[in-house]
C-alpha cells in the first residue's frame, strides 16, 4: 500500500478549545450569581433578566451545551482525525458546526434571560432554535461519519464507538422531545400533555445526561487518558464490553426521574431496574480508567494533567454509584425535590466533565501550539483549588438535603407535621447555600486561572494550523485491479453515507407525521371535572412558565402522608391532561404549588409576588415587581387557544372569537377583588393573569368531591 | 399513555440499530485483536523530524 501524506486540521480544534474555555467561565459565573441569589434573593434588583429563575437555565445550558458541548467537539475533532489517520471530512462543515453551535448558545442566553422558554428543563429553547440545533447536529454527524468512512486505519478504536453513540442518539432524542406547535415566532406548545409530556421530557433529560455528558466524555477518556499517561488502557476488551452494555441499558432509565409521581407504576419500576443495572457498565468504565494508572501513580504525582483525569474518573465512579442509589424508589422518596439531586449532578459536572475538560485542555493546548504549558504550578494550584471547591460544594448540599427532607417528613407526637411552615425547613439550610456559593466561586476562580494559563501558553507558542502526517492507505478488497483506486473508494463509500442520511430523513418525516395523531387522541380527560384553563388562566400559565417558577416549585404531590398533610390531596395523572407543557418541576426550593388554588386571597398573591418577604418573613424567593407593570395583550391569546384546540383541548368551536371579552371579564373580577383589598391594578397586567392561574391550580377535583357529597 | 409506544419504538429502533452495528463490526473482525489497538493509538505520526519529542511533555 502506498503511503499517503495528509494534514490534520488543528485550527478547528483550537476554535472549539477557546469556545470551551470562554463559555465555561461565563456559565460558572452565572452559576455563582444564581447561587448567591439563593440566600440573597433581593440581589436580582428587581430586574427580570438577572433573576434566579431566568438565569438558572442560562447556567445549565451554558455549562452542558456550551462548555461540555464545545469540549466534546474539541476532543472529537482532535482525536478522531488521529484515530482515523485522516483529516476531518470537510473544513466547511466544521466551520458551520462551530459557528452554528455558538449562535445557538448566544440565542439561548438572549431568549432565556428574557423569559422566552418552552418550560421543559434542559430543553428550554424555543422552536426556531430547536430546528437550528437539529441542523447543526446533522452537520456534525455528516462531518464525523464522512471522516470515519475515509479513514486509513481499519480498526475503529473504542473512543470512536462512543462518539458514534453520541451522534446517533442525541438526534432522535432532541427531535422527539422538541415536537411542538408554534403559536408565534418565539412561542410554542409541546404536542404532549401532562404525564406523557413528563415521560418524554425525562426520557430525553436522562439520555441527555447519558449521551451528552457521559458517552462522549468516556470516548474522550479512552483517548486522552492513555495518551497522557503514555500507556495503553488497562483492558481493551473491557472497554468494548462496557461500551455495548452501557448504550443498551442507558436508554431505558429515564423514568427514574418520575418515581412516586403519577406516572404508571410499571414504568417507574422499569426505569428503576435499568438504572440499577447501569452500575455495572458504568463502573466498568471507571475501573478501566483508574486501573490504567496502576503502576503510574508516580507520574500522577508530578503531572497536573493526570491528576485532573484521575479525579475526573473517580468522580464518574461516585456519580454513577449515587445515580442508581437515587433511582431506588424508597431512596428517591427522601432525595427527590431536595438538594441531593443538585449535589449528585455537580459531582458529575464539576468532577467528571469539568476535570476531564481541564485535563484535556492542559494536555492539548501545549501540543497544538508546539510549546510547554505556561505554568505547571498554576495548573497544580488550579487542581487543588478545584478539588477543594468540589468538596465544598457537594458536602453541604448532601447535608442540607438530608436535613430538609427529614424536616419535611417529621411528624410530632400529636400526629401533625412538626414543621408545617415550609420556610422553617429552609432556614436551617441557608448556611449550606452560602457554603455552596463560596465553593462555586472557588471553582470559578480555578477556571479563570486555567483560562489565563492557557492563553499565555497560546501566546508563547505557535500553532501548526495544518499538521502534516502520513499513513498507508486503507487496504481495499478491490475487485477490479488497475482501476483508479480513489474513484473506487468514493463509489463504494457514498451509498453508505446516503443510506444513513436517508434513514435519518425518513425517520424524522415519519415521526412528524405519525406522532401528532395518536398523541392528540390520547389527551382525552380521564377525570370528568377536570376542565381546560380559561384564556386568562392560560396566559397566566404562560407567565408562570416564562418566569421559570417551575425551577423552584413542583406541581406534583406524591402519595405520602407527609405530603398530603402539607399540601393536600395527592396529584392524579388525569389532572394534567391539558398541561402543555407539564410543570411538575424537579426541585422544591419553595413549596409544592399543585393545590395552591383558593388557599390564599388574591391580595396575598399580589403582595407576595411584589415582595415575598412581606408575606413570608425570611422568604428566599426573589421579588417579581415587574409583573404588576408588564401588560398582556389579550389580542395575542386567540392564536394560543386555536393551537390548544389543535392539540385536542376541548374548547368549543368558535371560542377563540370570544376570548378577549372572556379574559376582560375574569381579569376585572380579580382586579376588583384586589381593589377591595386596597390594591389598584389594571386588569391587563401580567400579575392578574398569574393570580388567575394560581387560584385555579389543583381546584378541579376539589369541586368534584364537594358536588359528590 | 400511548406515548410509551412511541418511546419504546424509538428506544428499540436505536437499540436494534446498535445491535446490527455490533454484529457487523464483529463479523468484520473489529474485535479479533483486543490488544494492539490500545497500544497503536499511543503512537503519533506528528512531524517525525525536529522537535517532535521535546514538545511532548508539559
Amino acid at each position: 500500500m502506498p503511503v499517503e501524506t495528509f494534514e490534520y486540521d488543528n485550527r478547528i480544534v483550537r476554535d472549539f478549545a477557546i469556545a470551551t474555555i470562554v463559555w465555561g467561565a461565563v456559565g460558572m459565573l452565572i452559576g455563582v450569581i444564581a447561587a448567591t441569589q439563593m440566600f440573597l434573593p433581593k440581589l436580582n434588583l428587581g430586574i427580570p433578566q438577572i433573576t434566579f429563575s431566568h438565569i438558572r437555565p442560562v447556567h445549565t445550558n451554558a455549562l452542558i451545551f456550551a462548555f461540555v458541548g464545545n469540549g466534546i467537539f474539541m476532543g472529537v475533532y482532535h482525536s478522531l482525525q488521529r484515530l482515523c489517520k485522516a483529516r476531518m471530512y470537510s473544513d466547511l462543515l466544521g466551520k458551520i458546526n462551530f459557528w452554528g453551535w455558538q449562535l445557538i448558545i448566544l440565542s439561548a442566553v438572549l431568549t432565556f434571560t428574557n423569559g422566552i422558554t418552552t418550560g421543559k428543563e434542559y430543553a428550554e429553547l424555543e422552536w426556531p432554535i430547536d430546528i437550528l440545533i437539529a441542523i447543526v447536529w446533522v452537520v456534525f454527524a455528516w462531518n464525523m461519519f464522512g471522516t470515519i468512512l475515509k479513514r486509513r486505519e481499519s480498526h475503529m478504536y473504542v473512543a470512536i464507538w462512543f462518539y458514534i453513540a453520541t451522534v446517533v442518539t442525541i438526534g432522535p432524542l432532541h427531535i422527539i422531545n422538541s415536537l411542538e406547535i408554534p403559536v408565534s415566532f418565539l412561542k410554542s406548545y409541546p404536542l404532549y400533555a401532562g404525564v406523557q409530556d413528563a415521560l418524554v421530557q425525562w426520557w430525553y433529560g436522562h439520555n441527555a445526561v447519558a449521551f451528552f455528558l457521559t458517552t462522549p466524555y468516556l470516548g474522550l477518556m479512552y483517548y486522552y487518558l492513555p495518551k497522557a499517561a503514555n500507556r495503553p488502557i488497562f483492558s481493551y476488551r473491557l472497554s468494548i464490553i462496557h461500551f455495548w452494555a452501557l448504550i443498551f441499558i442507558y436508554i431505558w432509565a429515564g423514568p427514574h426521574h418520575l418515581l412516586n409521581t403519577s406516572l404508571p407504576e410499571w414504568t417507574q419500576s422499569l426505569g428503576m431496574i435499568f438504572s440499577i443495572m447501569l452500575l455495572a457498565p458504568s463502573w466498568g468504565g471507571m475501573l478501566n480508567g483508574l486501573l490504567t494508572l496502576r503502576g503510574a501513580w508516580d507520574k500522577v504525582r508530578q503531572d497536573p494533567v493526570l491528576k485532573f483525569l484521575a479525579v475526573a474518573v473517580t468522580a464518574y465512579g461516585v456519580a454513577t454509584f449515587d445515580g442508581p442509589t437515587l433511582a431506588v424508589k424508597s431512596v428517591n422518596a427522601i432525595s427527590h425535590y431536595t438538594d441531593w439531586t443538585i449535589a449528585h449532578v455537580h459531582v458529575g459536572t464539576l468532577g467528571w466533565n469539568g476535570f476531564l475538560t481541564f485535563g484535556i485542555l492542559y494536555w492539548l493546548i501545549p501540543r497544538l501550539y508546539n510549546t510547554k504549558l505556561y505554568s505547571k504550578k498554576m495548573a497544580e494550584f488550579h487542581f487543588w483549588i478545584g478539588l477543594l471547591a468540589i468538596f465544598g460544594y457537594v458536602i453541604p448540599m448532601y447535608f442540607g438535603a438530608f436535613i430538609q427532607s427529614l424536616m419535611w417528613k417529621k411528624f410530632g407526637a400529636g400526629g401533625f407535621l412538626l414543621y408545617p411552615n415550609f420556610l422553617e425547613t429552609v432556614f436551617p439550610i441557608i448556611p449550606m447555600y452560602i457554603f455552596r456559593a463560596v465553593a462555586g466561586s472557588l471553582y470559578l476562580f480555578g477556571m479563570i486561572l486555567c483560562a489565563y494559563n492557557l492563553f499565555r501558553t497560546m501566546r508563547q507558542g505557535k500553532i501548526t494550523p495544518d499538521e502534516k502526517a502520513e499513513a498507508p492507505a486503507l487496504e481495499k478488497i478491490t475487485t477490479e485491479p488497475g482501476k483508479h483506486e480513489f474513484r473506487h473508494r468514493i463509489l463504494e463509500r457514498k451509498p453508505v453515507l446516503f443510506t444513513l442520511l436517508a434513514l435519518i430523513a425518513v425517520s424524522i418525516g415519519g415521526a412528524v407525521e405519525i406522532i401528532p395523531n395518536f398523541v392528540i387522541k390520547s389527551n382525552v380527560p380521564t377525570i370528568a371535572s377536570v376542565k381546560p384553563y380559561t384564556p386568562l388562566e392560560l396566559e397566566g400559565r404562560d407567565v408562570y412558565i416564562a418566569e421559570g417558577c417551575y425551577y423552584c416549585h413542583s406541581q406534583m404531590i406524591r402519595p405520602f402522608r407527609s405530603e398530603t398533610a402539607r399540601y393536600g390531596e395527592y396529584s392524579k395523572s388525569g389532572e394534567f391532561v391539558y398541561d402543555h407543557p407539564f410543570q411538575w418541576g424537579s426541585k422544591r426550593t419553595g413549596p409544592d404549588l399543585h393545590r395552591i388554588g383558593s388557599k390564599y386571597p388574591d391580595a396575598w398573591h399580589y403582595n407576595h409576588m411584589h415582595d415575598p418577604a412581606s408575606m413570608s418573613p425570611g422568604s428566599i424567593m426573589p421579588p417579581f415587581p415587574w409583573l404588576s407593570e408588564d401588560k398582556i395583550d389579550f389580542k395575542g391569546t386567540p392564536p394560543k387557544i386555536r393551537a390548544m384546540q389543535k392539540l385536542g383541548v376541548p374548547y368549543p368551536d368558535g371560542f377563540d372569537m370570544k376570548v378577549p371579552e372572556e379574559m376582560q371579564k375574569q381579569a376585572e373580577q380579580i382586579a376588583k377583588s384586589l381593589a377591595d383589598a386596597g390594591i389598584t391594578v389594571e386588569p391587563d397586567k401580567k400579575i392578574v393573569a398569574l393570580i388567575s392561574y394560581l387560584q385555579r391550580l389543583g381546584t378541579d377535583i376539589k369541586v368534584k368531591t364537594e358536588s359528590g357529597q | 399513555m400511548e406515548v410509551m409506544v412511541l418511546l419504546i419504538f424509538f428506544s428499540l429502533l436505536i437499540a436494534i440499530g446498535f445491535l446490527i452495528a455490533f454484529i457487523i463490526s464483529l463479523k468484520r473482525g473489529q474485535y479479533d485483536d483486543l490488544y494492539t489497538p490500545s497500544v497503536r493509538m499511543l503512537f503519533d505520526d506528528r512531524d517525525k523530524g525536529k522537535d517532535a519529542d521535546k514538545t511532548g511533555e508539559s
